[in-house]
């Protein structure tokens, strides 16, 4: 099985992914130098907290050109988690800074205002549906059900990239997106116990 | 649909796991870890750990059962007891923990929660309130760990705390606490139709009615202690968890 390289700049869920893969056994290093980047067959860039500080953290730590040689030239699959997903994209609401620009996309807040009964953070377990087919959704159960904690979400142009939409009060957003080998997940796969564990061994095993 | 959460609430206190009831006589129910692996085979929706003596004795987290928490959880975890500083919370995320739980200090240092939600994300925040009864019956926000309260008023306080940046109130009442004769329905109403951020009941749960009740006042997340590591009249200590199918129900 391929090693998953997990980015490591000083964002905090790393603990909890090296956690999960290795009780999926999956075998996984993190990288913390862009020589680390560039032995990476799969990869995985984690994130939770602010957009702008995470992606000035993540410059700084002197991996993006790296990333951009192994994702864009190379092709190598990559799953981005969380913040990790929406720094993926061109921009976001929650911030001035420019995003890695892998995916025609951008993220903005949950508007609130315009549905009764939302809270933001939009906290908690919720459903996907699958809007189209992927190796990272194969075999799966009738329903599931992800851990999520985010106020902003990602909104693809182009419809097609949606790979999961999630409802909440009343409302649809993109949970998952999928673009060959660029894909991301809204929620936390590594905290969301058996469901997580199948969406990730997908990742591992098939992607 | 955002579903509900059910989320059971441990009380460490030293190396053991504690219960209490309305915040006294700490019953010691067994072992951290112990406790963790049978609720994560149960598949819980989240858990939460509150050292109930760091602040109180002013010790820091202990941050070596926190890694060994964390590193049995795959669930999303909160901790909570002793956090004084950003890195604090730093040390204790970078474990594999989810969010913190600040109380004592949101008291202490406000602006905490203000840097903490910039740097880590409101989502990261936690802030528990606890509340409690004065002899006049007026509900005021209480510190069990001797802070200076400022702002009395719990309403008053939750919204201060969400315009710093607050993700999620934890709210107790502390009559309530262990009882298991139900939450204090009419403050949870009060907090939840103040704020807009997630407000997480606690106190006084014992059983899915309980749950039902507080969700329709408008809570996001149901807490409970006792119910969930006693059972019987006698409090013998059992682990549960209910269902997915009695949750789905709530």
């Amino acid at each position: 099985m391929m090693p998953i390289t997990i980015i490591d700049y000083g964002t905090s869920n790393l603990g909890s992914m090296k956690n999960m893969l290795k009780k999926l056994g999956v075998p996984s290093r993190f990288a913390t130098t862009a020589d680390e980047v560039m032995e990476a067959e799969k990869l995985i860039l984690p994130g939770v907290g602010a957009f702008d500080s995470g992606i000035r953290t993540l410059r700084s730590s002197g991996m993006v050109d790296a990333l951009n040689q192994k994702v864009l030239k190379e092709q190598v699959p990559i799953l981005g988690v969380c913040l990790g997903m929406q720094l993926m994209t061109n921009r976001s609401e929650e911030g001035i800074e420019a995003g890695l620009g892998w995916l025609d996309a951008h993220a903005i807040r949950f508007r609130s205002e315009d549905h009764p009964g939302m809270r933001v953070p939009h906290m908690g377990w919720n459903e996907a549906r699958a809007l189209k087919s992927s190796p990272l959704i194969e075999e799966s159960p009738e329903r599931f059900r992800f851990y999520f904690a985010n106020s902003y979400h990602v909104v693809c142009t182009d419809p097609n990239d949606v790979l999961l939409e999630t409802e909440y009060s009343g409302f649809h957003f993109a949970s998952a997106f999928e673009k060959g080998h660029i894909k991301g997940a809204q929620f936390h796969p590594e905290k969301s116990h058996r469901f997580g564990m199948w969406f990730l061994n997908n990742f591992a095993l098939k992607a | 649909m955002l579903s509900t959460r059910v989320i059971p609430t441990l009380l460490l206190k030293g190396a053991g796991l504690v219960k209490t009831t309305k915040f006294r006589k700490p019953v010691y129910i067994g072992d951290p870890i112990n406790a963790i692996k049978i609720f994560n085979t149960k598949e819980v929706d989240e858990l939460i750990i509150l050292d109930i003596a760091a602040s109180s004795e002013g010790h820091p987290p202990a941050f070596d059962t926190i890694n060994d928490i964390a590193s049995e959880c795959f669930m999303p975890l909160a901790y909570g007891g002793g956090i004084r500083s950003v890195e604090d919370i730093r040390s204790i995320l970078k474990a594999g923990v989810e969010k913190v739980v600040l109380n004592h200090a949101a008291l202490v240092t406000p602006n905490l929660v203000r840097q903490a939600a910039d740097e880590f994300g409101s989502q990261a925040i936690i802030v528990s309130i606890d509340v409690k009864k004065t002899l006049f019956g007026k509900s005021q926000v209480f510190s069990a760990s001797g802070a200076q309260v400022k702002e009395k008023d719990p309403v008053k306080w939750a919204l201060q705390l969400q315009a710093l940046g607050a993700g999620e109130i934890y709210l107790t009442s502390v009559g309530h606490e262990g009882t298991m004769t139900g939450y204090n329905l009419n403050l949870i109403e009060g907090i939840c139709s103040a704020v807009s951020v997630p407000v997480i009941a606690a106190g006084g749960a014992g059983n899915i009615e309980h749950f039902v009740a507080a969700k329709k006042r408008g809570a996001s997340a149901l807490a409970a202690g006792a119910m969930f590591v006693f059972q019987g009249p006698h409090r013998a200590v059992l682990i549960t968890y209910p269902s997915r199918e009695e949750i789905d129900l709530i």
